[in-house]
């Protein structure tokens, strides 16, 4: 046994020991993770990605702050009954501006990847202040502070431009206009065609019905309202991206 | 002086805390900021009354320990190895486990019943990461700070490196606890799972690592063994890894300095794959690998026999450090992750059924020649528990990354179960029993305060275990299956509600599986403080010679010593 005689060398230092740990345990994760980055079939190519309105942004991170991503998955399987319940599977590139993904990992309730759209905003707050009264059997806890709590968004400008640094192509244009744009969201009777002109397909409603203010709610409900609607899956060419 | 430095620290720790009141506009950080201020205004209350005492010890310590009872020395007088500080570990240990398994229960409570949810702070989004990181980073990482400074004293003949650095390490590793745990309920979180701390505290949790590594690689440089015992590899890798793991996956871009937000430097499919490499060797090292180095040192000790075999140490160390960190990629099955990655991933993670089940036999074959020994010494019975536990959920993992196999199992309690399995299972246990073996040594008694009630830990342990797994088992199945379920015309036959409300009686049995578990870690508790502070039932106080309460406890202590050779 030769070669386990040779150990020694590597028992007597302490140093080496550690060297030669670390150099193993790298390998695997050189492997895996560098080639996602350069491999040009990792994300596909499509029509209709976005970065995120100011609103949607500040909506992403209550949904991140209230730790939604331990009960919902964002991330549809491309088997039968996932796309009948769901709709069409998840793409790599409807989380390309996702800084960090929330693809999830545990189904307590459904999946949200496209739940944009499915229902009103009025039943999104109703299930959001007490999640009962519109699904009795829920185990959903109860989010009502939401309506009551403002936004906080004095900064919003300094998120968008946190995110160019991490590679979302927000424009000067847009991070100048950050704090409008996010008020003009959420106020139907605002001057919005030049948000709508930055953020293509951005839905502008007082989304948690209530003109007061613009509340954690209304940032929350713009978010989920917009999960999986950007991409057209009638241009959607999939033999083109096959992997 | 130590004291005295600990002082100064906390009361500039609460100083900052003040400053983050007065100045910040972020109002998570603020409310963060007076839970962390409480907390070290109760700790400098002590640290001042622990100064005091040590100024007193001073000046008798000058004299010689003049006119000082042997029963009244403190036990740091004259010892050769630093073991003060696993003492406070050993605390530590029991302290965070009774909390971590607490909030496990009401987590569980909550998914029985929605309404022990208190919203903002006590609701279930908030509390899991609470629960996760109390019980792997608070609990488990206690234990492998605590364990890892006393196997490396002991395996090498040396005194902990650095002087007040250890102390540094352990202190700063309880204040990143308190900022990770003040953090979540407040509501600050970096949404990647079991890495949730936002930058700041990750900063600061990198420090303390780099000053746990310096301690460790100190202390096996100053060695007075020319090898360097198997356990010590485990801890090396695990110091280093997780090193590489938190500063890889936690790269990212603050929005202000003042503020708590940050934003990943990755996104989607390649944030992905980062935060499951990191988790699935959040497991691997933190989780794995240094409760590997645990076992081997404490195992043998136990049994008192040598590690069975010396070569196969070798090639379960090396094969495991190499597999376990391809395995990431199965947590992202049938994802948008590509899928060579996720082959790559699933391949590996079946290989690694090998090293895996080559440490159990490596473990549970040192008990050659001492099988007897588990009919008297329940913490022995409890270290080849947790090795059992070991076998089966290293089994389980491989069987649950084979892609159709993952593709019922995924999204479901089957996971959940599986989780509890490894970290009930093998790593509660493993600590446990480590915490009965350190125990009485640290204090100096003749045994334990109690050898039944260990045995009592024991079974209601295993019975929680055993419910909380298989009720997953049910849990996870049924959902998976409900979820594909199609009637003969074609359609989904259950909405989604209907697959949580079916899941209700399994819910409430893990409420009773984890709340037994949780029973025998408060025995636990008791059985250690009851330890502590000695009593007439010890055999070593020279104040009262009184015979042991109980006879059996005579063959819980009867390993011999020195018996874990460094070869």
């Amino acid at each position: 046994m030769s070669f386990l005689d040779k150990h020694k060398i590597l028992e007597r230092r302490a140093t080496l020991l550690l060297v030669v740990s670390l150099l193993v345990v790298t390998i695997g994760g050189i492997v895996e993770i560098v080639p996602l980055f350069y491999l040009k079939n990792t994300i596909e190519k499509v029509e209709g990605m976005r970065p995120y309105t100011p609103l949607e942004l500040a909506g992403r991170n209550v949904y991140i702050r209230e730790g939604c991503y331990v009960c919902h998955s964002q991330m549809i399987r491309p088997f039968r009954d996932e796309v009948a319940r769901y709709g069409h599977y998840s793409l790599a590139a409807e989380s390309m501006y996702d800084h960090p993904f929330q693809w999830g990992s545990k189904r307590t309730g459904p999946d949200l990847a496209r739940v944009g759209g499915r229902y009103s905003d009025e039943w999104h707050v109703q299930h959001l202040i007490e999640p009962t009264q519109v699904v009795p059997e829920s185990i959903m806890p109860s989010y009502s502070f939401l309506a009551k709590t403002p936004l906080n968004y004095a900064n919003i400008a300094g998120h968008l431009k946190a995110n160019t640094v991490v590679g979302v192509p927000y424009s000067q244009d847009m991070i100048d206009n950050a704090k409008a744009d996010l008020e003009a969201q959420a106020n139907p009777d605002s001057d919005y065609d030049a948000f709508q002109e930055r953020y293509a397909k951005a839905g502008v409603r007082d989304f948690d019905g209530n003109p007061e203010q613009v509340t954690e709610m209304d940032a929350l409900v713009a978010y989920l309202q917009m999960l999986g609607t950007l991409v057209d899956f009638n241009l959607y060419n999939e033999a083109e991206n096959l992997r | 002086m130590k004291s005295g430095f600990l002082t100064l620290l906390i009361a500039a720790l609460a100083v900052i805390a003040l400053g983050a009141i007065a100045r910040s506009s972020d109002p998570l950080l603020v409310q963060q900021a007076y839970i962390v201020g409480a907390v070290l205004v109760l700790a400098l209350l002590f640290a001042v009354r622990g100064t005091a005492k040590e100024l007193a010890n001073d000046t008798l310590a000058r004299s010689g320990w003049q006119g000082v009872s042997a029963k009244n020395k403190p036990l740091w007088v004259d010892e050769k190895y630093n073991d003060t500080i696993v003492r406070y570990g050993v605390v530590a240990i029991v302290f965070w486990g009774v909390v971590g398994l607490l909030v496990g229960v009401v987590v569980a409570l909550q998914m029985a019943w929605p309404q022990f949810n208190i919203e903002p702070w006590l609701s279930f989004g908030r509390l899991r990461p609470l629960h996760t990181s109390a019980v792997i980073f608070a609990f488990g990482g206690n234990a492998l700070l605590t364990t890892s400074f006393y196997v490396v004293q002991r395996t090498t003949g040396a005194r902990l490196f650095g002087g007040a650095l250890p102390w540094f390490v352990f202190w700063g590793y309880q204040f990143f606890l308190l900022l990770a745990a003040s953090g979540y309920v407040v509501g600050i979180t970096q949404g990647r799972e079991y890495a949730e701390p936002e930058w700041y505290t990750d900063i600061w949790i990198t420090i303390v690592w780099v000053a746990y590594l310096l301690v460790f690689l100190g202390t096996l440089f100053k060695r007075k063994e020319p090898h360097i015992y198997v356990a010590n590899w485990f801890y090396l890798a695990f110091i280093v890894t997780v090193a590489m793991l938190h500063l890889v996956n936690n790269l990212a871009v603050p929005v202000s300095l003042t503020g708590i937000k940050s934003y990943s430097a990755f996104s989607g499919v390649q944030d992905a794959l980062v935060q499951w490499w990191y988790g699935h060797n959040a497991v691997g090292f933190f989780l794995t690998a240094g409760f590997l180095g645990m076992m081997y040192y404490f195992v043998p000790k136990q049994a008192g026999r040598p590690v069975y075999s010396y070569r196969l140490s070798i090639i379960h160390f090396w094969a495991l450090i190499f597999l376990y960190i391809w395995a990431g990629p199965h947590h992202l099955h049938y994802t948008a992750l590509p899928d060579w990655a996720q082959t790559l991933g699933m391949v590996f993670s079946i290989m690694l059924w090998m090293p895996s089940w080559g440490g159990m036999v490596n473990g549970l074959m040192t008990l050659s020649g001492a099988w007897h020994k588990l009919r008297t010494d329940p913490i022995l019975r409890m270290f080849v528990l947790a090795i059992a536990f070991y076998g089966m959920s290293t089994f389980e993992g491989p069987v649950m990354s084979i892609k159709s196999v993952n593709a019922l199992s995924h999204y479901t309690d089957w996971t959940i179960g599986h989780v509890h399995s490894g970290a009930l299972g093998w790593v509660g246990m493993i600590s446990f029993a480590a915490v009965y073996y350190l125990t009485p040594r640290l204090w100096r008694r003749s045994s334990l305060y109690s050898t039944r009630l260990v045995n009592w830990h024991l079974w209601l342990a295993t019975l929680g275990i055993v419910i909380y797994a298989s009720v997953m088992w049910v849990a996870g199945i049924t959902q998976g299956l409900m979820w594909r379920e199609y009637d003969p015309q074609g359609f989904l036959v259950n909405s989604f509600i209907d697959t949580v409300s079916a899941l209700h009686p399994e819910y409430v049995m893990r409420v009773a599986g984890g709340a037994l578990y949780l029973l025998g870690a408060l025995l636990m508790a008791f059985n250690v403080y009851k330890t502590i502070r000695g009593g007439a039932w010890d055999r070593k106080a020279e104040s009262d010679p009184t015979p042991t309460r109980d006879a059996e406890q005579a063959g819980a202590s009867a390993a011999p010593a020195g018996t874990a050779a460094t070869a």
